[in-house]
């Protein structure tokens, strides 16, 4: 658990950098269906910061089996996440990849991603892509069969490379333009329309009703 | 000509404009927020020095953490308290309507917000818990968010997404005595797997669900989510508008009049044109009962634990690992697993419907002996309701415990857990591994009249064997 001290140095993203590249080495997680509360068990929510969740990252999945990649002193320190099928369903608890960016993942590749794990990734300036079972599954033998490989998510071409491995990835237009333009914290953006979303308010009939909340 | 779906109409409706980056900026109607995943966005807020845009379309309660035995403060729980303290100054610094322990009208965020009317047709409804879906069966377009997206809601009363396709999930015909919304939920998620719904919102329609009272269509569309679908929602009618009337945040008056006919043209078009369409029959469908670690591992209650071969390769190594966890063998017949927790309760199934289904299992019954069985309403008010029925004197007669409104042992963030490898009968709407306190603990989820069946038999039964014939 050595790099989760180094990660929560670094916190999350610095607010609206552009996320264009992320390199290092990667960690295969092998399995579909992974849900939140396997990434962090519900006990771990009992919080109001989300400071030292990157230690408890997949806490009972590891205590239960030694074997767990995020055990394996080979992963340690990795920066790309390599997972499969449905990726982060269950809770919406943005708990769960706030862990694993804190324990120090940036990128994550997968097969497909649950919505609002998706979702809270982009949020947090965290690139999900997505590749066809078949590159995942080989990406993830080539990092078993050689772990301290260097894998480069190349955010911004929708690629993926390792040593002689390349492959393309997909990511959604808008998802893509927000972490290379450095947009994807949309908080300030969306605050800036104020006078747009008063119009809005103005005109929806059940916020104006007398007896409304 | 056809303008749409619900979905459409009211995505247009709240279209505040289009970002950069192609993503719709959408104005949330009804914001609902709960001890667990706001404090960080109050304090991204704070650090950021940004104002709640409009507070009084924000509604806080407190669910996940709440003790359902003793809830004098300060609790024995520390952190639990800390939550609670930070929700407490949040609300009072920003001026946000809290509904805390006590005051009468307390519970489960999606358990409070539709009993005061606070949920209505047409509105978009976003809260950091992913079970918002619930709010759909009101014919509003409601999801759960994150907590970064939580301050964004707070900050701007708005959030960036993207539109979701429309798929019609259409059930026809009447259900079996015995056989309740739970298990037409479980059913579907059964049918069309937990990843089905990943980019779409789902419209329940149909004449079963034309059938259902508007607790029975909270219960699917609860679990929509469950399925992957972000979002459930089915078309508002007569039941919905018979159910609205006179709550505390219903409009009254000439705005009643108004409101229904805004209601009624929000409604999906005969012509609206839908991603997808799927469509299943109400008789075919049996009390489910969850087997696997997935919610989508669902068998009727005759049925036995399938075999490997009988799934598809992507969910092979997923039932390989439920049957290790479970300690369930291919080919083994749920009914007459022995059980040693029965919960009744949730957001899924703790409504006062809910309650009286399962009374009237229990009543004149008792649990098995070396059972542990306790019910747990789902808000202050259907405890109240409840207690005016005598359900509480049915349950504990029948060797039920009677607890204090919250979620319990759904994620028992608060003192409710299993312990060890016990394996539960549950109401509540996930199955997955460590869910319920005990990193080996196990559940069975099925609808709440079969945990009451569960409870008195000491094994997973079949609840037509306790109804009436
Ligand atoms: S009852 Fe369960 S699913 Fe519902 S809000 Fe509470 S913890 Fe979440």
């Amino acid at each position: 658990m050595s790099s989760s001290v180094a990660s929560e140095a670094r916190n999350s993203q610095a607010r609206n950098s552009q996320i264009k590249t992320s390199q290092g080495t990667a960690l295969p997680l092998v399995g579909n269906d992974i849900d939140t509360d396997r990434i962090i068990p519900a006990r771990f929510l009992r919080c109001v910061t989300f400071d030292g969740l990157g230690e408890h990252v997949f806490a009972d999945d590891r205590q239960q089996d030694p074997s767990h990649a995020f055990n394996q002193p080979q992963y340690q320190g990795a920066k790309i996440l390599v997972v499969n099928r449905n990726f982060g369903c269950g809770s919406s608890r943005e708990h769960a990849p706030q862990a694993i960016a804190r324990w120090g993942i940036d990128a994550i590749i997968g097969e497909s991603f649950a919505e609002i794990f998706f979702g809270n990734c982009l949020a947090m300036g965290v690139p999900c892509l997505t590749a066809a079972p078949e590159t995942v599954t080989a990406l993830q033998a080539i990092v078993q069969a050689n772990p301290g490989r260097e894998v480069q998510v190349d955010v911004e071409n929708r690629r993926v490379t390792g040593g002689d491995f390349a492959a393309d990835l997909t990511l959604a237009d808008g998802p893509h333009q927000m972490l290379t333009l450095g947009t994807w914290d949309a908080c300030g953006q969306l605050v800036a329309q104020a006078e747009a979303i008063e119009q809005i308010f103005g005109e929806l009939p059940y916020v104006n009703w007398a007896n409304a909340a | 000509m056809s303008t749409g779906t619900l979905f459409d109409k009211v995505w247009n409706l709240h279209t505040v404009g289009i970002l950069p980056s192609g993503q719709t900026q959408l104005f949330i109607g009804l914001h609902l927020i709960h001890e667990v995943t706001s404090p960080q966005a109050f304090a991204m807020l704070r650090e950021r020095g940004l104002k709640v845009m409009y507070p009084q379309r924000t509604v806080a309660t407190v669910d996940h953490i709440v003790p359902t035995d003793n809830q004098a403060r300060p609790f024995a729980d520390t952190l639990a308290e800390e939550m609670m303290q930070n929700l407490e100054k949040n609300c009072a610094d920003y001026g946000i309507r809290f509904y805390n322990i006590g005051s009468g009208s307390q519970g489960i965020v999606h358990v409070i917000a539709p009993e005061q009317g606070l949920t209505q047709p047409g509105m978009t409804i976003a809260c950091g818990d992913s079970h918002t879906s619930t709010h759909g069966a009101f014919g509003a377009i409601s999801f759960g968010i994150g907590t970064s997206q939580v301050r964004d809601v707070l900050a701007s009363q708005t959030l960036a997404l993207g539109k979701l396709k429309v798929r019609r999930v259409e059930v026809n015909g009447t259900l079996q005595p015995g056989v309740y919304a739970k298990d037409v939920v479980l059913h579907l998620i059964r049918k069309l797997g937990v990843k089905g719904g990943v980019g779409y919102a789902y419209e329940y329609a149909g004449t079963t669900f034309e059938q259902m009272t508007m607790e029975e269509r909270m219960t699917v569309c609860n679990m929509a989510i469950e399925g992957g679908a972000r979002c459930g929602y089915i078309n508002p009618d007569s039941v919905t508008y018979a159910y609205l009337q006179g709550r505390d945040f219903a409009p009254l008056g000439r705005e009643w009049d108004e409101a229904v006919a805004w209601w009624d043209s929000l409604r999906s078009d005969a012509d609206a044109t839908y991603d997808d369409v799927v469509s299943f029959d109400a008789a075919e469908i049996d009390p489910t009962v969850t087997w696997g670690i997935t919610p989508d591992q669902g068998i009727g209650v005759s049925e036995a634990v399938p075999a490997p071969e009988s799934f598809g390769e992507g969910d092979r190594a997923i039932a390989q690992e439920a049957y290790a966890y479970m300690d369930l063998a291919p080919g083994t017949a749920i009914k007459g697993t022995p059980i040693d927790v029965c919960f009744i309760g949730s957001c899924t199934n703790g409504r006062l419907s809910d309650l009286q289904e399962a009374a009237k299992i229990a009543q004149g019954r008792h649990v098995a002996n070396g059972i542990k069985a306790f019910v747990v309403p789902g808000s202050e008010r259907v405890k109240q309701q409840a207690e005016a029925e005598g359900l509480d004197k049915i349950f504990e007669a029948a060797g039920f415990e009677w607890r204090e409104a919250g979620c319990s042992m759904c994620l028992a963030m608060n003192p409710d857990k299993l312990q060890g490898r016990q394996i539960s009968a549950s109401s509540s709407n996930r199955n997955f591994k460590g869910r319920q306190g005990s990193a080996s603990g196990r559940t069975l989820l099925m609808s709440p009249a079969m945990v009451a069946a569960a409870a008195i038999a000491g094994k997973v039964t079949d609840v037509r064997e306790f109804l009436p014939i």
